[in-house]
């Protein structure tokens, strides 16, 4: 059975368009915001949905995320919280691939098998964990492969060729590559080196491969279309959030503020040329 | 009691993995995993080269005045009127505790992979004293992260590391104490891995460090038990060492863990009392997880999510513990125990007024079990206690809490 993510990939191909992959974290800024939001982002261009995880120690996350993880603890969201958001968002959407993100710690406490049956139970397609790298995924991996999930690996600049094939060889779904050195909003894109990078991926594989990390706007998703299959936005998306909603407006003013950044840069990624 | 334990398995861990039974391991971005990689195979190379222990002998015995001590505290036993206590004074090492032991180590790795600029997370500050001092003498470029209310509580440390030229950088994450430090040393790293060289300051973090760590504080173990030797003519019948991350206490114990007939009792924060929640003891009441690169016993929540802690010394404040000590526990070879905030704070009167030595309060969570300990052995029987710091860091706070003003 193809994967809800790699039949979204397969399908995006054909129509020779690539996938804008929004991240938000689920219970920010508000815990009713979530489940809408995730409707929205889709209607504006959305191809698969990352759902940001809480955790206390966020530790690959830079301050922009690290405070919207705070902000959903503080809204008592967690790895159950999360689930629930996706099942109540499959019922209205049983097409678009939701991708869990997150940190070890939440999944290693529910336990593995726990954790799969009740992911794939609630409709999640994927885990990315930032902090399991091949080394330690074995226990995890056979768990979401029993349920038929993806297991999202990440390739980083300073990952060697030889180490490369051994993630792609236990990938599926997609890869995520990690465009720059550094946490989550930091820095600014070398559209040359990413593109260099993932030439050197696709050495050892025919999955699709994503981008994330520094990419904030429509010019800088479009450099990004042009080299990958697909690109994700992260800090640009929760930080408007944040903005919008510590000003007090409403969950209908904060998602429509969203929706406007990512129609932005879904005419970015439509108008690249590859 | 230790008999049934197969003494090869001592030898075995860590595995090539960085596995210590099911603790350990590698649980970081993958950003990090070459320079870990790099790491541990430098480390590999330099742990067999005998012109790199030889510099690391000179610095530990003319820059940090090694051996340190082991002192019998003939008074406070005779007080106590058990087991004989010595202390072994790693609070007269230079900069007032174990940690340079690690720091001159892993900062003539660094020198020896060409990175320019160190960093280090400190909660009572003593590590990023000794990360400091190093960083002076060798010309690094050094930043310290320090969680807010930490800067707070020890202000002294934060104005030493910018007399010896590194920047503190205030944590204001989270709890703001020892573990958000590391979790913004670590995104630190990250971003600057191709010049930056991480010291972590205890025996946790993703491998190889657990494993550098413990071989760079083992020196404390290796001389007690000579000393041991020498003085009483015998291995000492137990052994006890505060645990925060538990870096003095695996330097302590490891040397002797073949042995059987010393018993070794590690000594975790209890705070306001293991009962109530606020405490810093992971091995006694928390549950295995994954923090900072490694799996090990956590202070956490049914949903994984980490909880604060509380200690009276910064120190131990930590919600995480080195895997090592995970399985040693498992395995039974070392007890954990607790003192909690007010039997360490006693514990540091009574050094001070019986013995004229200040203990950190670190420190004093090890004396006060020990005290207790003692009390049930007898003279014939000896304890070794790590003394791993001195206290004048802690002045001000044991003064606050006696309700003075300076």
């Amino acid at each position: 059975m193809v994967s809800r993510i790699a039949g979204r990939f397969q399908e995006l191909a054909a129509q020779g368009r690539k996938a804008l992959i929004p991240y938000v974290v689920a219970g920010d800024p508000g815990v009713a915001v979530t489940v809408p939001l995730m409707h929205a982002l889709v209607e504006a261009g959305a191809d698969i949905i990352e759902l940001g995880v809480p955790f206390s120690d966020p530790m690959s996350e830079g301050p922009t995320i690290q405070l919207a993880h705070e902000r959903a603890l503080a809204n008592k969201v967690r790895l159950r919280d999360a689930l629930d958001m996706v099942r109540a968002f499959r019922e209205q959407d049983s097409t678009t691939p939701v991708l869990l993100m997150g940190y070890a710690n939440p999944v290693e406490r529910m336990g593995y098998a726990a954790f799969a049956d009740a992911a794939t139970a609630a409709g999640v397609d994927a885990l990315l964990t930032v902090d399991i790298p091949p080394e330690e995924v074995a226990g995890v991996n056979a768990e979401l492969h029993r349920v038929g999930m993806d297991n999202i690996f990440l390739i980083a600049p300073t990952t060697p060729d030889a180490r490369i094939a051994t993630i792609t060889g236990q990938a599926s779904g997609f890869i995520y590559y990690v465009a720059l050195k550094g946490v989550t909003g930091a820095g600014h894109l070398d559209t040359a080196d990413v593109a260099a990078h993932l030439a050197r991926i696709r050495e050892t594989t025919d999955l699709p491969l994503a981008v994330g990390f520094g990419i904030k706007d429509a010019a800088s998703a479009r450099a990004v279309a042009e080299v990958a299959e697909g690109v994700v936005v992260g800090s640009a998306l929760v930080q408007r959030l944040a903005e919008s909603a510590a000003a007090g407006a409403s969950n209908e003013q904060t998602i429509a503020h969203a929706v406007e950044l990512l129609s932005e840069i879904r005419r970015g990624i439509d108008g690249a040329s590859f | 009691m230790t008999t049934e334990i197969d003494k090869t398995l001592f030898d075995t861990v860590p595995d090539a993995e960085g596995r210590f039974g099911v603790y350990g391991g590698k649980f970081v971005a993958e950003t990090l995993m070459s320079a870990l990689a790099e790491l541990e195979s430098l480390y590999r190379k330099l742990s067999n080269d005998p012109e790199f222990q030889r510099e690391l002998d000179e610095d530990l015995a003319h820059y940090v005045g090694r051996p340190s001590p082991l002192y019998f505290a003939r008074r406070w036993s005779e007080q106590i009127g058990g087991a004989r206590i010595y202390l072994k004074r790693e609070d007269l090492n230079h900069t007032g505790a174990h940690k340079v032991n690690n720091t001159i180590g892993q900062a003539l790795l660094a020198k020896h992979m060409g990175k320019r600029r160190v960093i280090a997370e400190t909660g009572a500050g003593q590590h990023g004293v000794a990360t400091a001092t190093i960083a002076a003498r060798l010309g690094l470029e050094c930043q310290v992260f320090m969680g807010e209310e930490d800067v707070r509580r020890q202000a002294l440390n934060v104005y030493r590391m910018k007399l010896l030229g590194a920047e503190v950088i205030p944590v204001t994450s989270g709890s703001k104490t020892l573990k958000d430090a590391m979790n913004e040393a670590m995104r630190d790293w990250v971003t600057n891995v191709d010049d930056t060289f991480y010291i972590i300051g205890t025996v946790a973090g993703p491998h190889p460090y657990p494993e550098i760590v413990r071989d760079f504080q083992c020196v404390i173990g290796r001389e007690a038990r000579a000393q041991s030797l020498e003085q009483t003519g015998r291995l000492p019948d137990a052994l006890v060492a505060c645990v925060g991350g538990g870096s003095n206490a695996i330097g302590l114990f490891h040397p002797f863990l073949k042995d059987d007939g010393v018993a070794m009792y590690g000594v975790e924060a209890g705070g306001h009392g293991v009962a109530t929640g606020e405490h810093a003891a992971p091995l006694t009441a928390g549950t295995p997880g994954v923090l900072h690169g490694n799996r090990t016993y956590l202070m956490q929540d049914e949903d994984g999510q980490i909880l604060h802690t509380h200690s009276v010394s910064a120190g131990l404040d930590y919600p995480g513990v080195g895997p090592e000590h995970s399985w040693l526990k498992d395995i039974g070879r070392v007890q954990y125990v607790v003192a909690d905030d007010k039997e360490a704070l006693d514990a540091f009167h009574t050094l001070t007024r019986v013995e004229g030595i200040m203990p950190a309060l670190e420190s004093s969570h090890a004396l006060a079990y020990a005290g207790k300990l003692a009390a049930g052995m007898s003279p014939d029987q000896h304890i070794v206690v790590n003394l791993s710091g001195r206290g004048d860091k802690d002045i001000h706070t044991v003064a606050e809490i006696d309700g003075i003003q300076f």
